[in-house]
Formats: structure tokens, sequence, C-alpha cells
């Protein structure tokens, strides 16, 4: 996996040492090296096969290949633009009161202590990139005041490749990765992840995901049991991400389990969560940030860094995605319903998961298939190596991330088929 | 052990404290004059007409596109919202020399604009680039430099508080003596918090100084068509420094001359030396972005470009915030006539003089105390107000209570 460091195009800016003012980003300089994602979907807008398949991207998609508002979304869209009470103010910086409170239990569950102990607070983000990154500045802020502390950070590998460059525009130079994804085994790795956590030193922090981008594949219940106790024992602390809540389990509170396990635990933990998927509202950037410290007397002065750091990031958050969010959520009949339509996009993908497993075992690939439905969620790492992945986009026009990884749901009736041919054919061709 | 034991209790912002206190008080005569949002004549926010129909327009478009925003952001809302700056005609457009980025609101522009000048101006990672705000300016502006790295947030000389105007000599005089290479935040119009702007031939005299010392212009403009009525002369400035030919900055905020408070519409308006260069910088505004929020979202920006895209609901827009232009202006009518036939000592010509959502009235921090404790008045220690908290219904109290606090408080 690429590693992510601290892009050398930045440094490259203004070498010919030249003082002046400019803001000519200097002759000499050649445009940012683009992000992966970036490069692939270039090449795969200027291909020009007929059946080009594009795996890679971060939405759901439906049977039909496009990203869809839920109907449920669009008429409390409609009844929020006919709502004569609602006032267009800044809201409050740390976001609607409702949302918060829902998207907090969301993580935490209903009956949290830590929540009754009022050891929690919730801020609304302009989506999960932001809630990261305000979770980045907190951590900066809150364990050298004055300074200086810039890590380690630890991400798994692989990673969304955009959270280092998170860390570091934050200031946290210091990233590295713990072992994850094994190969050989299609599967988490334990032992290795652990020896990794085991030499991290005291204070880093860990990010760990549920619905993990991009392999798809968490931990179980007892590996978080193992985990968590070391990570105590290590004072080490940990930051959880729900990039796609609900999409696992159809449950918000379900996917949200490691975060009840931890907080549990009695750990203090960041969780920046998404409702851009369960909800269908990309466009619309909401995400929220979670902290949970060990006394109620801590939570206070945290939230008011909190409120600061937004003013100096965004100031307040936009309102209609949170507001949307909030009305389901507080509406046992909204809620029935949403539940219906995230239960029918969590089927598909499992669906999907088991056609492709099976037609994979019809067509006599070699190998073990089995990771496929083990794995849940919106993201799968199929296994393919480097070789394999570049023989699907040159020679198929089919795309995955570099890593193997491949967005389920852009798998439908249509393609089926030229997918699990292609991934058999480059499999077994000699490469 | 905790990881937060270390952390101190961030002090509250001032106006926020303010409208918390306020919606505290019992008082049934209490006046908000502190937050800078639009009210109506009945005290109430306004939804602007134009906006209610954009949003239902939206809402029962069957064909929208539900997909993350582009990283940069919505396309014809950028475009649309440079050309409000520069104007439609405007030779640094034709020559493909602007650039736009998408931002949460005006805060949010001026933070990518102040990560980038940090990255990538005057050397790299030049921390130590002296930024200038006015004396004084919106509390935030100091924030969002100093978090995005900068160590040295300066005041340059601006209001004069005997004069009760702008200091020209001292701006001017900071603009001479600075570092060569220094970033200067200008307000576009409407001065906040005193509502004083250069006039055409002041701007002039600040572009040659500045354009002679190489210093770098940053507009904060929020308020544009909302200052005077007129897009076009609120814009005045902005686009004369355009002609000069400055390679600049304009961070633009649509949450008042679009009522979007709570959709966070703001727009970083680029403009650079030539297209090649904007190719570059934006490519790296986009790095900024991606490690900020990503992708913007897109409700604010999709009714701002409908709006500004079609010629009616555009002059139809453009009639909404001359209502609530010709409104402040009222209201400012009336307070000076009504200070002025109380008799109140002092000049009160400045209320008028001022221009935007703001006025500095002058008042000293304990007559302001006197107002807020004794007369439910809330307005910022300062001594500024925001003229759309004053109404037909409560602004004989408040010229009275102005009175009181001149004459019985010193």
């Amino acid at each position: 996996m690429s590693e992510p460091g601290s892009s050398p195009d930045e440094r490259g800016v203004n070498q010919n040492g030249d003082p002046g003012g400019k803001l000519s980003v200097s002759g000499s300089t050649h445009t940012p090296a683009e992000s992966p994602e970036t490069r692939l979907l270039s090449a795969f807008k200027t291909d020009g096969h007929a059946r080009k398949v594009y795996l890679a991207g971060r939405e759901y998609y439906s049977e039909e290949g496009k990203t869809f508002e839920l109907r449920l979304v669009g008429k409390i869209k409609q009844q929020l633009s006919s709502d004569p009470t609602l006032r267009p103010e800044y809201p409050p910086s740390l976001g609607l009161t409702e949302f918060t409170r829902r998207a907090t239990e969301a993580a935490l569950g209903r009956s949290s202590h830590a929540v009754m102990e009022n050891r929690v607070f919730g801020v609304q983000t302009p989506g999960f990139t932001a809630a990261v990154r305000l979770g980045a500045e907190l951590l900066k802020h809150c364990f050298d005041d004055s300074a200086t502390w810039c890590g380690p950070v630890y991400l798994s590998s692989p990673c969304d490749d955009s959270l280092a460059g998170i860390f570091q525009a934050a200031g946290i130079q210091d990233i590295r990765k713990y072992y994850y994804w094994d190969d050989r085994r299609r599967g988490v790795c334990l032992e290795k992840l652990l020896q990794d956590l085991e030499r991290a030193p005291e204070q880093s922090v860990v990010l760990s995901a549920s619905g993990h981008y991009p392999t798809g594949a968490d931990l179980s219940q007892r590996q978080w049991s193992v985990i968590t106790q070391l990570i105590t024992r290590r004072r080490l602390f940990p930051f959880l991400l729900l990039p796609a809540q609900a999409l696992c389990y159809g449950d918000l509170e379900r996917d949200g389990w490691p975060v009840q396990y931890c907080a549990s635990q009695g750990m203090e933990l960041l969780c920046a969560q998404s409702f851009s998927h369960c909800f269908g509202l990309y466009g619309e950037a909401v995400g929220h940030l979670l902290c949970v410290s060990k006394q109620s007397s801590l939570r206070l002065s945290v939230q008011s860094q909190a409120d600061k750091t937004v003013r100096s990031l965004w100031a307040e958050p936009s309102a209609q995605g949170a507001h949307v969010v909030a009305t389901v959520l507080c509406n046992p009949a909204h809620l029935v319903e949403w539940e219906g339509d995230v239960k029918h996009i969590v089927e598909r993908c499992m669906l999907i998961r088991f056609i492709l497993k099976e037609r994979l075992r019809l067509l006599g690939t070699p190998g073990c298939w089995d990771h496929l439905t083990q794995q849940r969620g919106l993201y799968c790492c199929t296994g393919l190596n480097g070789q394999q992945v570049e023989f699907l986009s040159t020679w198929r026009h089919i795309y995955l991330l570099p890593g193997g990884c491949l967005n389920i749901s852009a798998i439908n009736g249509r393609n089926l088929d030229y997918i699990t041919e292609s991934m058999h054919l480059a499999l077994t061709t000699s490469l | 052990m905790s990881v937060f034991s270390e952390v101190p209790q961030a002090a509250p912002v001032a106006v926020f404290k303010l409208s918390q206190d306020f919606s505290n008080d019992q008082f049934p005569q209490k006046v908000n004059l502190g937050v800078g949002a639009y009210r109506t004549d009945e005290g109430q926010p306004w939804v602007l007409p134009v906006v209610k129909k954009v949003e239902k327009i939206i809402v029962h478009d069957d064909g929208l596109n539900h997909e993350y925003l582009p990283i940069l952001g919505l396309p014809e809302f950028r475009s649309s919202a440079s050309k409000i700056a520069l104007g439609d005609d405007s030779p640094a457009i034709q020559e493909n020399r602007v650039g736009a980025v998408q931002c949460l609101g005006g805060t949010g522009a001026l933070k990518m604009g102040a990560e980038f000048l940090r990255r990538f101006y005057n050397g790299n990672n030049n921390t130590k680039t002296p930024v200038y705000v006015s004396a004084p300016t919106w509390e935030n502006h100091n924030a969002v430099f100093t978090n995005a790295g900068f160590e040295d947030v300066r005041p340059y000389k601006y209001w004069d508080a005997e004069k009760r105007g702008l200091d020209l000599a001292g701006f001017l005089g900071d603009l001479e003596s600075c570092p060569e290479h220094s970033i200067f935040v200008l307000h576009a119009c409407a001065h906040n918090p005193t509502g004083t702007d250069p006039t055409q031939d002041q701007w002039m005299q600040i572009a040659d100084v500045m354009m002679r010392r190489k210093l770098f212009v940053f507009f904060d403009s929020a308020y544009q068509g909302f200052a005077s009525g007129s897009l076009e002369k609120d814009a005045w400035a902005v686009r004369y420094f355009v002609s000069m030919g400055f390679e600049m900055f304009c961070a633009q905020s649509f949450s008042k001359n679009f009522g979007l408070y709570n959709e966070r519409v703001g727009n970083l308006t680029v403009v650079a030396r030539d297209a090649d260069n904007l190719k570059r910088i934006m490519s790296q505004m986009e790095k900024i972005v991606r490690t900020t929020w990503s992708n913007p979202p897109s409700q604010g920006a999709r009714i701002v470009a409908i709006t500004l895209n079609s010629p009616e609901l555009f002059t139809e827009w453009k009639d909404n915030v001359k209502t609530m232009a010709d409104r402040v202006l009222l209201m400012r009518a009336q307070l000076r006539t009504k200070l002025q036939a109380l008799g109140t000592p002092g000049t009160w010509d400045h209320i008028t003089e001022q221009i935007g959502m703001f006025s500095f009235t002058g008042l000293n921090p304990k007559q302001v105390e006197f107002m807020v404790k004794e007369k439910h008045i809330y307005l910022m220690a300062s001594g500024r107000i925001n003229m759309c908290g004053l109404t037909t219904k409560n602004i004989n109290y408040v010229a009275e209570s102005i009175h009181e606090a001149v004459t019985s408080v010193q």
C-alpha cells in the first residue's frame, strides 16, 4: 500500500529561493501529485471502452448505477422547505442540538453511562473529513497546549489515503501505520496488529474503523476486546471512525458497537461519524464528532476548545442535512421507513457479495473467496494484487483501488458477468 | 489519567455571550443590537422571497444530482459568485486568470485563503509573514489567520475614535512602514464593526501604496449589495484593485445578502497573474480543501447559483437585497434624526455616514454597560450596534436610552 507522507510537492513550491511575495506557485513546480483516487477517476473518464466499469467510488450506487436520494429524504426536504418555523439564522457553532443528540445516541446507544454521567459531547461537522479534522485539531491542542505534540498517529494499513493529510494539515506530522489487512489470509491479522500497537509510544492516537474503508474487513467483538485491553494498558488514545454508519448491519447502533464497547470499558475516545451514506445525503456534508472524556468536569473545557476551533475552521456547520437526519431520527414512523430503506441497501450489498463469490466458484477461479461474504458493508478487499489490478484496468477497463479494494454497490446486473469473467482472467492469466 | 486534563476553558465569544444574555433577559422592552444578522421591522429573521422560490424549485427537481459535490464546489456557483464580485465583463475573468473555491461561508473562504498563503506565499510555510487586520476588525479574523499558522497577526490603524471616522493617515502610514510582502485583510465594503469605508479616492491611495510596497491584498466581502443596495457600488474597491493588476484573494459570504446564514455559502475568489499560475494555485487549493471538509454542502450553493444564473430570479434577488439595505438606511436616518431632536450631546452624523449593518455609536464602555444593565439594550462593549436590530417599534426607546446614557454616564 502506498505510504501517505508529506507531499514533496508542497516543499517544492518555491524552491528557487524566490523571496518575492508573489502568489505565483513558482514556475519550476509541477502540479502536485494527485491522490491515487483522482488519477484513477481521470483514467476512467478518458477511457473510451464501452464496457468500462468504475469500482473505486465512495458512494452507494443503486442497481441503476446512480447515487440517489432516499424517497423519505426527498419528502422531508419538501416538508422542511415549507416549514414556517425554520429560521434563517446562524446555527450554533457546535451544530443543531437535536442532531448532535441523536448522532451521539446513534454511536453510544440510548442507555450509555457516559452520556448519563455527562462526560460526552458531540459536534456537528460539515461531513466526515471535517469531523476527523476537528478531532485532529482537538488532539493537537489537548495533548500539549503550548504546542509541540505532533503524533504519532497510527492508521491501519491500508486506510483511507486522505487521512494522513488531514492530520498533517492539523499540524500532526508523525503518521505511522499498524498492520491490519493480511493479503495471504485475506483478513485482519490480529497478532501483527497487536505487535505494532505494543510498540507504539504512550499517547499515540490509534484510528480504527467500523465498516472499514477500503477493505470492508472489520474486527470481531473478541478482537475488539483484546485490542482495547492493549490500548488501555499502553495508554493509547482511540479515535474511532464510522464513515458509513448503518451500512454494515442496517442499524446505526449495531454498527456503532465498537464505540459503545470502548465507552463501556471506561475509555476516553473520539469518534467521527458520517450520515452521508445511510441517508443518501452526500451533497449535504452531514458529519459528527463525538467526544467521550473520563470526567464530566473535563467535558466543558474540551467542549469550549472545540467551539473555539470550529470558529477558526468554518464557524458554523450547514443546517439542511442535519435537519433531515434529526427529523428522521426523532420520529418513530420516519425511523421505521428509513430503517427499511437502509436494510434494502445492506441486503443488496450482501447479495452482491454472495453472487460474486458464487460466480467465481462456478468459474473455477483459483483461491478462496470466503472473505467476500465475511466482510460487510460497502467496501470489499478482493485480495487481487497490484499486477492483477492493473491488468483489470488496462485490459478489461475495470477500475479498482490500487490495493485491490472495490465498492460492492457499483456491481449490478448489467456488469456482474463481465466483472467476474475479468477477475477470473486476471487470476488465471500468467502476468 | 485523562488526555484532556490540561485543557483550559476557552473564553466565550463575546457576541454570542451577548445573545445568550439577551435570551435570558425577561424585560419586555429588551432590544438585541448585538448579533450580525438581518431582522425585519417585526424583529424577525427574513427568508428572502427569491430564496423561498428557489428552494421549492430545488426540492421538486427530480433530476438533481445527489453525489458528493466536487472538492472545489459547485461549478455554476463558483463562476457566478466570482462574477458577482468582479463584474460580468471583468478582464481578469476573460483572461482566464480567475478561479474560485466554494467554502463553508465567509469564514471558510478566509480559512482556505489563509491556509494557502501560509503554505505558498512569501516563501514556503513562512509563518512569520505579518498579517495585518484593521483596528478594530471582525473578531474572528485573528483566530482564522492564527489557526492557519501565522505567528504575527497585527493591527493596522483604521478607526479614529476621536474623529469618528477613518484614520487615513494612520492607515497609509502603516502601509508605508510595514515589512514588504505583508498580507493585508481589507473589508470590501461596510466595514465590520465601524461601518466606515474609505472613499473611492482613498481606496486609490491605498492601492497605490500597496502596489508599490508589494503587499498582498486579501479582501473580505461579506456585505455586497447589502451595504448600499447596489452590487456594483459595493464591489467598487475589489474591482478597482483587480484593474490595477493585483494578484489577490477575495473571501465572499452570501450569508447576509441571501439570508443564507444557516447554509454556509461562501466563495474564495482567486485572481492570479495568469492562467498557468491559476491552474497551479487551484490544484493546491484542492489539496487544502481535501484535508479540511473535502466536499462542501450543496444546498446553499445551489440556491445562489440558480438565482444568479437566471435573469428573472437575479432581478428579484437584487430587489430583495435592496429591501434589506433600504430598511437599514431608514433606521440610520431615523436614529440620527431622533438623537438630534432629543438634543443628545455630541455629533450623530456618523450614524448616517456609516454604511452597512453596523454602526460604531461612540458610546464608551461605561455607557454601554448602562445600556445593557439598566435599559436591557444589548450592544457590544465597543459601542457597535446592529442597525437591523432597530425597528419602528423600538427606535424611540433606543434613542431615548442612548440619550440617557450619554447625558448621565461619563
